[in-house]
């Protein structure tokens, strides 16, 4: 049974991160926000989010903290994304599924890339 | 909704949105009755008699009451499309629990879904939020307390890649043996 996921993994997991994190200069954090109001979570706001981590965890991104938000009005227009980089305006994109989640990872949050044809509002 | 997980996702954001600190969630799977009930108690800011009449009529709903959109009405009419029904028992101040019902075995029923995903992703999403997870099918059954697992981390949070991946595959081990027995 020693191949079962366990709480004791956890130490690992704990010492591997908090390793990361000393590597690295603590300035501040890139923000990614997932609408995941009834709209978002109906039009797979779950599968963009976990898209998003998963992208994160590979590329060994932990200095990028995303986060969740309600409903915001544009329901048609969801799953939403907004990525928030320190001392850059706000960059909201729409209708966001995995596939463009983890572009959005690879061209703006690492490249500093917008992708303005999937981008709705910069402000 | 397509998975009753994403039903559940729904009900535990607008616990998150209440302010809640402390969310419990509760999946009941009993097939000698041929009943699923999914609950999920919070307590967080609650609601008013009169709001809870009102939350499950999907026009009621407007922008300053955003905790509270079409979430339910779509969950009352997947419930009852199956022979269910919802109950929904708040307090101000206190909190809300919110349960539905369906028949387990009613072809309408929507699959429970991908519930490890879910909750690795609200509690990613959530940090400083206490979720106590009990999942129950016929004698057997499964309890994930998040404070548990944040007293090994310390300072790592359930945003961290490594984290969110770890609860995933330990709920699905946790439900895979589960419906195993």
């Amino acid at each position: 049974m020693s191949h079962l996921k366990s709480l004791d993994e956890l130490e690992k997991i704990r010492q591997r991160a908090l390793q990361e994190t000393r590597v690295r200069q603590s300035g501040q954090k890139t923000q990614v926000v997932v609408g995941m109001g009834t709209c978002g979570i109906a039009a797979g706001a779950r599968e963009t989010m976990a898209a998003i981590l998963a992208e994160l965890g590979k590329r060994n991104l932990t200095e990028v903290m995303v986060t969740q938000t309600g409903c915001i009005g544009l329901c048609d227009r969801e799953p939403l994304v907004d990525v928030i980089k320190p001392g850059q305006a706000k960059v909201t994109y729409a209708r966001v599924d995995a596939e463009k989640a983890r572009m959005i990872v690879a061209q703006h949050i690492i490249n500093d890339q917008v992708i303005g044809e999937w981008a709705i509002a910069t402000r | 909704m397509r998975e009753l997980a994403l039903h559940i996702l729904d009900l535990l954001q607008n616990s998150a949105e209440a302010g809640a600190l402390r969310v419990e969630l509760g999946v009941e799977e009993d097939p000698e009755n041929d009943i699923l009930r999914i609950s999920v108690g919070d307590d967080g800011r609650g609601m008013d008699e009169a709001t809870v009449r009102r939350v499950l009529d999907p026009f009621y709903t407007t922008r300053k009451t955003r905790h509270v959109g079409l979430g339910l009405p779509l969950l009352a009419a997947a419930a009852r499309r199956c022979g269910g029904k919802v109950e929904i028992e708040s307090a101000p101040g206190v909190g809300t629990k919110v349960s539905a019902d369906f028949r387990r075995s009613n072809i309408d029923r929507a699959p429970l879904g991908d519930l490890p995903q879910t909750l690795a992703i609200f509690l990613a999403g959530h940090p400083g939020l206490r979720l106590v997870y009990r999942h129950r099918v016929g004698p057997r059954d499964l309890t994930f307390d998040s404070d548990e697992v944040s007293a090994r981390l310390g300072a790592v949070g359930f945003d961290h890649p490594l984290v969110a991946d770890w609860v995933k595959g330990y709920l699905s081990e946790g439900l895979l043996n589960l419906q195993k027995g």
